[in-house]
Parts: C-alpha cells; structure tokens; sequence
C-alpha cells in the first residue's frame, strides 16, 4: 500500500503545499493579525537568509554585514518614494539594484583578502553603512529614522491589509527561491562551490575567484535590498536601530541552523530564527540566554544544520563519477 | 593638544591591546575568532564591580581575583562549548561563539539589569601634570598597568618553557604533540590569559568610563578585533601595535573631525591597511597551497 500511494503523495506534495500557503494568510488572519506578521517576517528572513546563503554558503566568504544591504535597500527605496515620489513597483528594483552596486563595491573592496580578513572588512562595512545612516543629517533623518513610508499602490489600489502584504512576500520570495536556485544549479553554482571547497585549486584551474566573488556578493546583495524595499514600504517605518550587526549575524544564524548552502535550509532556518523567541515567551526573562545556549548546543550535535547539503552533494558526485 | 590627544589615545589604545591580545592569543593556535571575547570582557567588568563596591576589596586584590576568575570563565567556555568542535568545519566554532555571546549577554542582563553601574570611586579626582600634559591617576594606572602586563606577556611568551610551548603550538598543534606539549593545556591557558588581560581592560575602563554595563563587550569587541586585524591577527606585538594605533586613530578623529564618524574612520583606515597588506601591518604572509 505504502509504495502504491508513495508516487500519488509526491506528485500531490507541491499543490498541497501550494493550497497551504495560501490558506495559511487567511487562517491566520481570523486569529490574530499578529500571527500574520509573523508569517511575513518569515518570508522577508527567508529571502534574506538566501541571499546570505549565496555568499556565505556557496562562495564561501563569512560575511557579517548583510544587514546593511536590507538597510541599503530599505532606505533606498524609501527614499525614492517619498522624495523622488516613485511608484512601490519601480522604487522596488532600484533599491535591489543599489543594493547589488554596493555589494559590487564590497566584493571589490575585498579582492585580496581572505577568511577571516574578509569577514571583519564585511563586519566594517556594515558598521560604516549604519552609521551613514544614523548620521546622514537630514536625508536619513539620524537616529530618528524615516516615518510614514507609503504602503505599495496597485493600480491606484494601496495595499494596507496584512494578507495582502503577505502574497507580496511570498511572490518576492518564490522569485528569490527562482533565480538563486537556477544559478547554484548552473555552473555559475559549481565555479561558487569551487572557490569555497579551495580557493587556490580553483584559481589554478581558471576559476576567477575575484570575479565570481563580486558576482556572489552583488547577487545576495541585490535580494537583501530586494527584502529591505517591502520592509520599508510594509512597515512604513525604518530607523538604523533595524540594520546593526546583530542583525547581520541573526540571518547568519538562520543560514547556519538551516544549513548551509541549502536552498529550504535557508527557508526553514529563517522560520525557526523567527518563531523561537515568540515561541520561548512564557520563559521571557530567559528566552535570549536559552537561544544562545540553544545555538551552542545546535553546534555541538548537529553543526550541519537542520537540511543539510548532502543530497546534493551525492547528486553531484555521481554525476562526475560516469 | 596635539600630544594630550595623542597619550588620551594611547590611554584607549591600551585598553583596546589588552582586549585584542586574547583575540588574538587564541586566533594564532586555532585559526579561530573568538566572538565571545568581548562579553568576557563585560563580565570581568562586572565582576571587578561586584568585588570591590559589595565586598569591598581594595583595588589589587580586586583586580587579581577578578582576573583569576575571568580566567576560569574563559577556560570553562572554551572546554564546554569549543573543544568538541575543534575537528568541525571552521564557521561552527565560530557560530558557538556567537551562542556563547548571545548567553553571557543576556546572563549579565539577568544578573545586573539592563541599566549602567557606575563604578564606586575608588580613585580621586587628583591630576598630574607630565611636562605640560594632563593625566588623571585612573589614566596613568591604565598606561602603566597596561604596559607592564604586556612586557610581562612579551616576558612570558618568549622567555620560559610553557611559553616557548605556546609559540610551537601556535606553529603547528600536530607538530607540538608530537614534541610532548600538551596542547590542550596550551589552547586552554591561551583562554585563560587572554580571559584574564580583558577582565583587567574591563575594570580599568569601567573606573574611567565610570560605567558598566551588560552590551558593554560589544563596541569594545568589535573595536578590539579590528585592532588585531589592523596589527596582523595572530601576533601578539601585532595586537599590542593595532590596539594602540587603532586607539590613537579614534582619538584624533574624535577630536579633530568628527565624533559620530569615529568608527567610520577607523573602520576605513582598516579597509585601506588591508588593501595594501591583506595580512595586517606585522601579520606573516600565508602560503598558499593545495
């Protein structure tokens, strides 16, 4: 019975999960539209766990500052669309773009180092970007921040409810979802895997490390501004307070207890990073010390994460072995 | 003014040496960064604080038994939650640390409250005046506190035996073994020290700051780590030059362009060194092999 009903449950799996997610808003919303934020901020984490997961996951580089490209693009777009009065949909890209243009910078920055002298120039750069923001005078209105950033405008339509919000989200996610899994499955990916198994080798064999770590750094870069764009215009309201490097290293957190270089690691890594503190409430007074011993021992007896790589690593193995 | 900046500057530097030695006493045996490092710091701080304002210790001993303490704590750490992961890919290590950090964070939160402790004056409000300069007493205690631990480091590193098994462990770990060091007494006292020379830093920044407080290790520890980069992570005279130099830079950027982008500056100062010498001003070039 098991192996008959096995190849009907896989082909039903992905319209299952399809009519989950889209119930899922609606469900939530006759609970309470708390748990729909929630929902949100997952998809908006995932999106920026990937975007990571490229950088540090297949290129191999231990950023600890993409906060500030969701900073870069949050502020971007928010700019753009109160100053420069542009629509949500056009503010959206451009932020991603700018976004993509610093990481560029980033990856430049960092040509001719590596390891650990990479991650504290990531780390410097995300301090220098924060503080841009904190002091940037009028344009970023210090400290303060920036208030009442207009929600995205369909058709003379401005989305304000939640669930709407949320297939905003989702869609931005599935793209993401899209577009990084295609390039770590092209050889774009297995030129990113090289350079991470062994920077040297790769060089040696006509890798250019330097450009496919620019590459790497501009693609994460340029969805994190992506996610950084919707979080303006979602909560219409962005201050530095949003972009610091704790931030930074609470996506890279996600990508670590989901798995590195794993596409539904990131996913599920966001979304455990996300509920854990609101599910570690009754402990309140304790939730952060038990999320930090939480992580320690996560280290300890599954450092792989909770979707490891390795299905794909056999896939990939087999492959060359023909 | 020019030179009272500069010995202010220095006063920092030495605090930011101190924190960037354990940095990177740890980074030159095991390839690894300690994230912890700057919550170690705040606890020795607090500690120091416990000591002398509810049990009245006099400064000395405060100073030694919150070291010893701190020292301990940084062992503890390093046998519970980095020992097992020695053979693991190098980013778990690293993200243990962060765990690590996360709980003395909010461990210190719970102990001491969210809020600033300010330090029971247990130093006047005397100055001195060096050849034209302004000193406060907790300035000179810092200056000179600072430099005889560091010639004493200096003393240790390369003058006795654990010393000499130190640097040979740092060489190579496989290799040292087979030479009879215990390495792991090695990796061990390497936290330990380093441990020690923050809770030192802590309690002397906590009197001069006059402030103690739970996310005190994290500007620090940002600030130290990048000094030891800046003198090329894993030498200890690198660390003890970075600091100095990272402090110096702050100082006269503070006072002279800009105080809100201190960090900038200095953080830009780091970008340019690395640039032009991607191992640090006295970091050894890597040979690079497949």
């Amino acid at each position: 019975m098991k192996t008959l009903n096995k190849p009907a449950f896989r082909r039903l799996r992905p319209a299952a999960f399809a009519l989950l997610l889209t119930a899922l808003p609606f469900a939530l919303e006759q609970a309470s539209s708390y748990f729909t934020h929630i929902a949100i901020s997952i998809l908006i984490f995932a999106i920026l766990a990937l975007s990571l997961n490229v950088i540090i996951g297949y290129a191999g580089i231990f950023a600890l500052g993409h906060a500030a490209f969701f900073g870069i693009g949050a502020y971007t777009a928010a700019l753009l669309m109160m100053k420069g009065e542009l629509s949500f949909w056009l503010a959206l890209p451009a932020a991603a773009v700018a976004a993509g243009l610093f990481g560029v910078l980033l990856g430049l920055a960092g040509i001719r180092l590596r390891g650990d002298y990479l991650a504290i120039v990531t780390l410097g750069f995300g301090e220098i970007v924060r503080l841009v923001f904190v002091n940037g005078g009028k344009v970023t209105n210090g400290p303060m921040g920036i208030p009442g950033i207009p929600a995205p405008d369909l058709f003379g339509y401005a989305l304000t409810r939640k669930t709407e919000f949320y297939f905003l989200a989702l869609l931005l996610l599935l793209f993401t979802v899209f577009v990084i899994y295609r390039v770590v499955h092209s050889g774009i990916g297995l030129s990113l895997m090289t350079i991470r198994e062994d920077e040297t080798l790769a060089d040696s064999i006509g890798i250019s490390p330097v450009r496919f770590k620019v590459f790497a750094f501009a693609l994460g870069a340029f969805f994190a501004g992506a996610a950084g764009a919707f979080w303006a215009s979602y909560i219409s309201y962005i201050s530095p307070d949003t972009f610091r490097y704790l931030d930074s290293v609470n996506i890279l957190a996600m990508v670590i207890v989901g798995g590195i270089a794993s596409i539904p690691g990131s996913v599920l890594g966001a979304a455990v990073m996300v509920l854990a503190p609101e599910l570690l409430r009754f402990v309140n007074d304790y939730r952060m010390l038990l999320l930090g011993l939480a992580i320690v021992l996560m280290m300890m007896f599954r450092p792989e994460g909770i979707w490891s790589e390795k299905r794909r690593r056999v896939h990939v193995y087999r492959q060359s072995e023909r | 003014m020019f030179l009272q900046q500069l010995a202010n500057g220095l006063t920092i530097g030495m605090i930011y040496a101190l924190i960037a030695l354990g940095y990177t006493l740890v980074y030159g045996i095991l390839k690894f960064v300690n994230f912890a490092h700057g919550d170690i710091y705040m606890i020795g701080s607090f500690i120091g604080l416990f000591l002398i304002e509810r049990l009245h210790m006099p400064l000395i001993p405060a100073f030694v038994t919150a070291a010893v303490a701190t020292a301990i704590i940084g062992m503890i750490i390093e046998r519970v939650a980095y020992r097992p992961l020695r053979t693991a890919d190098r980013i778990v290590p690293l993200i243990s640390a962060l765990g690590v950090s996360i709980f003395l964070s909010s461990l210190a939160q719970k102990l001491w409250g969210t809020g600033t402790h300010p330090f029971p004056a247990s130093f006047g409000s005397v100055t001195y005046n060096v050849g034209g300069l302004i000193f406060s007493q907790i300035q000179l205690l810092i200056l000179v506190l600072s430099f005889a631990l560091m010639i004493g480091l200096h003393l240790f590193v390369t003058r006795t035996r654990i010393g000499t098994a130190l640097r040979a462990t740092s060489l190579s770990i496989t290799n040292a073994q087979l030479m009879g060091i215990d390495t792991n007494r090695i990796i061990s006292l390497a936290f330990a020290i380093g441990s020690a020379l923050a809770a030192v830093a802590g309690i002397m920044v906590g009197i001069y700051y006059n402030a103690v407080y739970p996310t005190m290790g994290y500007m620090a520890g940002i600030n130290a780590f990048t000094a030891a980069v800046l003198g090329g992570i894993g030498s200890i005279p690198g660390a003890m030059l970075g600091g100095l130099l990272f402090g110096v830079i702050e100082n006269f950027t503070g006072a002279y362009i800009s105080t809100p982008f201190q960090s900038v500056i200095t953080f830009s100062v780091l970008i340019v060194v690395l640039l032009i010498k991607p191992t640090g001003i006295l970091g050894k070039k890597e040979i690079l092999k497949v």
